[in-house]
């Protein structure tokens, strides 16, 4: 039964991989990527490792290859750019694909690798449960376990540094710092000026925003500055 | 099933996803081949942690796809950038680091 | 006064007139200068004096030869340095000469160079030059010896460029100094190889091991010692003119007349005369090199003979006869007549520079023009003059009983004396000595009889002539007087007081320079030089029927000399006709012969081609081809090719192509894998 799943899926898998690389327009290779790591998900369950299996599903395809789509539907991008183009790399890289067959059909024709044809560990149920490997990952991986989650926290905050959108001052706009600036009440240029709690305005018309839910909820005023890139001017 | 198989795949996986990063050139396509290798890796890793009997190797597939994610996030942030300042989407052209 | 004393003055005197001129420099005025430079060769010809009464004092058997050191130089490998001279008879000789005769032309140089306006500078030359001379003759080892060399040579360039703006003048200062450092290569070899055998620089302990190191049980061997004073004798012969190593002593004429009097006549060049006669201890060893010396000299006296027959220029044929001379006293001294070789010196020193201050007053009759085919008839203008060169011609002829005549017979007596195969020498001393008289009063009879030139006539009008204007008499170029250039006054021995005391002060040394070496009758020379010097080496003593027939010999060819320059020069300008040589067609029948010594034997042509050729096509073929080709392109533009073709191939790995970074990446993942899969 094992044999047969795996045969029906590992080819699935390769050649979900094929369309990935082959398929011209992107929507279509992610979709693809998609299935293959949705066979290979199958292919962890077929080595008990079932919880990789379904947080691969969870993450990997339901957050990462979304994340995916939505930047390929931003990007666009319809097909491999054409124009002129560095030198190509065909060649190369058909060698370095050949090569690397090669060296498969050599450890698996030749003897080199013994070690993977015995018989492997036996049968543990505990193998590759929640439990086992929560356990591993806050006994003996605990620095593993909190690095990643550094990792994590660098590339959020890289990744919304990424994609901030950065226009710079304009002309006209420039910002000079006076001693005057000395004498300016307190909360001058705050967000807390901005939204009209300090510093009012002489001759403005407040509208004084109550919290709606919770104590101290913060005003979810929108103020529009005109154009409609998502942001907020502040003045 | 010896783990053989799993390796072969495994190794024909990377080896796919070698060839298309040498071979795209919108850096979406490329971030796209190197899922491909960090999976295969990842299969690898799995099998193997099923031949010894060690959990160790899910713990390690796991941290794999913590670092494919933080990975991801950033790479798709560079190319978003690159689309937001109108810089041409093409490896080819991002040659300003050139010696 | 020990005399090492006095030696020890004898040598700081010149040297303190150096330092003393040149410091002042432009400082000294008018005769300042002059009166400086001439007392302190004056006070050291004193001192030398008082060094011979000192050593006469001592006694003969080893009490004369002594050495006296200041401090020790260097001492090292075992070696030992000293600075030491040697005070012995032969050194006391050669003082005497060196101080008198320089004394006397010291004093000439007074008047004649009256008007020069580097006035101090010469004598600040002229002093060092006679402190250089004397360091040598007084040196105790061969490292002085070489130092005292070496000064002589740079003040003899120093000298002959003295005038430095003539471009002649520096051209044969240079080619003499680059021929004497030939020499000084030989002799520094030579003074190598003896140090390596008898481990010591010093001469008296070189002479005492020689017997030992050299025909004893030493390491030396006969061969090692001929191959040394072969090397030694190199630098003697291109110090004094001998052949091959001649050719600069014609040119050095380009200097002033009191410099060629005083170096290139009586002392310079018989540095090597003197090296040879010091070194006869070791000579008696090697009898080839003591062939090898007189066949040279013999060859010098007789070539240099011929090329004066054909000269025109005055000084040069005065300067072929000062070689002549010297091949003389260098075939002397090597054969083994000591003795009579260092009394020759001494008379040469004397007749010869006369000659030379001789020609200087003639030279500046004629307003700076030395070429013979201008003079003629200066007998009435200037008698002082003509008697002086008639004096010195005489002498120089070997006519009875003048000087020249006793020490030239005295060499060819001794080696008559000897025997085999020195007869060689002899006949060809006696064919020189005719050829010497011939090409002497040829000079005196064309330059002073006869009707008189226009110069002669102005001067018997009891005018001094004077160009309208200044120029090089060799090549006619226009110069002018001011320094580096010869000035504008002339001064003539009739009319200048200092030069008529030097000129006569060494016509009496010439005539009456004979006592010093009457054989068998009067030889102070000959006692005092013996014992310790020379001792029982060296030639034996001809038998007098040898003695006899030599000065009959001498006598008679002497005057058959003369007469024949009688018969072709004299006795036509004497009559007004042209000289017979021409007349007769004496050119027209031996065409080949007189190119051949007007063309002074082709050897500057010679040296040209051989050495002087080679060495300026290698120095350009190294500089156009070698250095610019293998060194440039080659050696420099190779390494900076290589690096720059490398990092440029490495270059193209940085593209910023990022597939091309990826590709990369792969392919050493894939090295490695195969790597390993191979080690497995």
């Amino acid at each position: 039964m094992a044999e047969l799943l795996f045969f029906i899926v590992g080819p699935l898998a390769v050649i979900a991989a094929v369309g990935t690389v082959a398929l011209r327009n992107p929507f279509f290779a992610v979709l693809s990527l998609v299935v293959h790591l949705l066979a290979l998900a199958m292919l962890f369950m077929l080595l008990q490792a079932q919880f990789v299996a379904v947080v691969q599903v969870l993450v990997y395809v339901g957050a990462v290859m979304v994340l995916y789509l939505f930047v390929t539907a931003y990007v666009g991008g319809d097909a491999d750019p054409r124009g002129g183009s560095g030198p190509s790399l065909r060649w190369l890289s058909y060698a370095i694909g050949a090569s690397l067959v090669v060296l498969l059909a050599i450890t698996f024709i030749g003897s080199g690798l013994q070690a993977i044809d015995t018989r492997g560990a036996p049968y543990d149920p505990e193998l590759g449960s929640p439990g086992q490997i929560g356990e591993l990952l806050l006994s003996r991986y605990l620095v593993v376990f909190e690095g990643s989650a550094l990792l994590l926290l660098v590339a959020t905050v890289g990744a919304v540094v990424l994609a901030r959108r950065r226009r710079g001052v304009l002309p006209g706009e420039d910002r000079t710092i006076s001693a005057l600036d000395l004498f300016a009440p307190t909360g001058t240029g705050s967000m807390r000026e901005g939204v009209g709690a300090i510093n009012p305005v002489p001759g403005a018309i407040r509208a004084r925003i109550t919290p709606q839910t919770g104590a101290a909820s913060p005003p979810s005023a929108e103020f529009d500055d005109g154009d409609d890139d998502g942001t907020e001017d502040r003045r | 099933m010896s783990i053989g198989w799993f390796l072969a795949v495994s190794a024909l996986i990377f080896i796919i996803g070698a060839a298309g990063l040498l071979t795209r050139r919108h850096p979406l396509m490329i971030l796209l081949c190197l899922e491909l290798m960090l999976n295969a890796g990842n299969l690898a890793i799995v099998a193997f942690a099923r031949m010894h009997g060690a959990a160790e190797g899910h713990v390690f597939a796991l941290v794999v796809m913590v670092v494919a994610a933080a990975e991801v996030a950033i790479g798709l942030g560079i190319v978003v950038a690159l689309y937001r300042n109108r810089v041409a989407v093409d490896a080819d052209e991002l040659r300003e680091l050139h010696g | 006064m020990s005399p090492t004393f006095t030696a020890w003055t004898v040598l700081a005197l010149p040297l303190a007139g150096t330092i003393l001129l040149a410091l002042g420099g432009r400082g000294w005025r008018g005769v300042g200068a002059g009166i400086v430079g001439t007392a302190t060769i004056a006070l050291a010809f004193v001192f030398s004096v008082l060094t011979l009464i000192g050593l006469l004092d001592r006694d003969a058997e080893g009490g004369r030869q002594i050495a006296s050191s200041l401090w020790t130089y260097a001492s090292s490998g075992g070696v030992e340095v000293r600075m030491e001279i040697l005070v012995d008879p032969l050194s006391v000789i050669m003082l005497l000469v060196v101080t008198g005769v320089s004394t006397l032309i010291h004093l000439y140089s007074l008047a004649y160079m009256r008007g020069d306006e580097g006035y101090p500078r010469f004598f600040a030359y002229l002093n060092f030059f006679v402190f250089s001379m004397l360091l040598l003759v007084l040196a105790g080892n061969f490292f002085l010896l070489i130092a005292g060399w070496a000064f002589v040579g740079a003040a003899s360039y120093m000298l002959i460029s003295y005038w430095y703006r003539r471009t002649t003048a520096t051209a044969a200062g240079i080619k003499a100094f680059v021929i004497n450092v030939v020499g000084d290569v030989g002799l520094v070899l030579g003074a190598i190889l003896l140090l390596r055998h008898t481990g010591t620089v010093d001469f008296l302990e070189t002479f005492a091991a020689a017997e030992d190191t050299f025909a004893g049980s030493g390491s030396g061997s006969e061969g090692s010692l001929t191959v040394a004073l072969l090397l030694l004798m190199i630098g003697a012969f291109a110090k004094s003119a001998q052949l091959p190593l001649h050719t600069w002593l014609a040119d050095a004429m380009e200097g002033p007349t009191p410099v060629s009097s005083l170096i290139h006549a009586a002392t310079m060049v018989t540095a090597g005369v003197y090296l040879i006669a010091r070194l006869n201890p070791l000579m008696e060893l090697a009898p080839t090199a003591q062939v090898v010396g007189a066949v040279i000299g013999l060859l010098t006296l007789l070539v240099a003979g011929t090329i004066g027959l054909t000269q025109t220029d005055l000084k040069r044929v005065i300067a072929y006869s000062t070689m002549s001379q010297i091949g003389y006293m260098i075939m002397a001294v090597s054969a083994g007549a000591y003795v009579a070789g260092m009394f020759h010196l001494t008379t040469h020193a004397f007749f010869k520079a006369m000659l030379f201050m001789a020609a200087g007053s003639l030279i500046a009759a004629m307003a700076g023009e030395q070429s013979l085919d201008r003079m003629r008839g200066f007998r009435k203008a200037m008698p002082f003059t003509y008697g002086a060169f008639v004096i010195g011609g005489l002498a120089l002829a070997g006519v009875p009983p003048f000087s020249g005549f006793f020490s030239k017979d005295e060499i060819l007596a001794a080696m008559a004396g000897e025997g085999g195969w020195m007869w060689i020498l002899v006949i060809g001393g006696y064919l020189g000595a005719f050829l010497t008289a011939i090409y002497t009063w040829r000079m005196i009879f064309r330059a002073f009889w006869g009707p008189p030139c226009p110069e002669a006539q102005e001067l018997e009008d009891g005018r001094l002539y004077h160009a309208p204007d200044h120029r090089n008499p060799a090549t006619g170029e226009l110069e002018d007087t001011h320094v580096g250039f010869p000035g504008p006054e002339h001064h003539i021995a009739e009319r200048a007081l200092p030069m008529r005391i030097a000129m006569g002060g060494l016509a009496v040394l010439a005539s009456v320079g004979g006592l010093l070496g009457i054989p068998k009758v009067l030889t102070p020379m000959e006692d005092f030089l013996l014992d310790p010097v020379f001792a029982e080496r060296g030639l034996h003593h001809p038998s007098d029927t040898i003695i006899v027939v030599g000065m009959v010999v001498g006598t008679l060819i002497a005057v058959a000399g003369i007469y024949v320059a009688y018969v072709i020069w004299g006795r036509p300008a004497q009559e007004g006709r042209e000289s017979t040589a021409i007349s007769s067609g004496w050119q027209e029948r031996f065409p080949r012969l007189h190119r051949l010594f007007v063309n002074k034997w082709w050897f500057d042509e010679l040296i040209h081609a051989t050495i002087v050729a080679p060495a300026r096509w290698l120095g350009r073929f190294f500089h156009d081809t070698f250095d610019r080709l293998v060194v440039g392109a080659g050696l420099v533009g190779g390494t900076t090719g290589t690096v720059r073709g490398a990092s440029a191939l490495v270059r193209r790995m940085q593209s910023g192509y990022l597939r091309g970074y990826s590709a990369v990446l792969l392919a050493g993942l894939a090295a490695v894998l195969v790597y390993f899969l191979a080690q497995s």
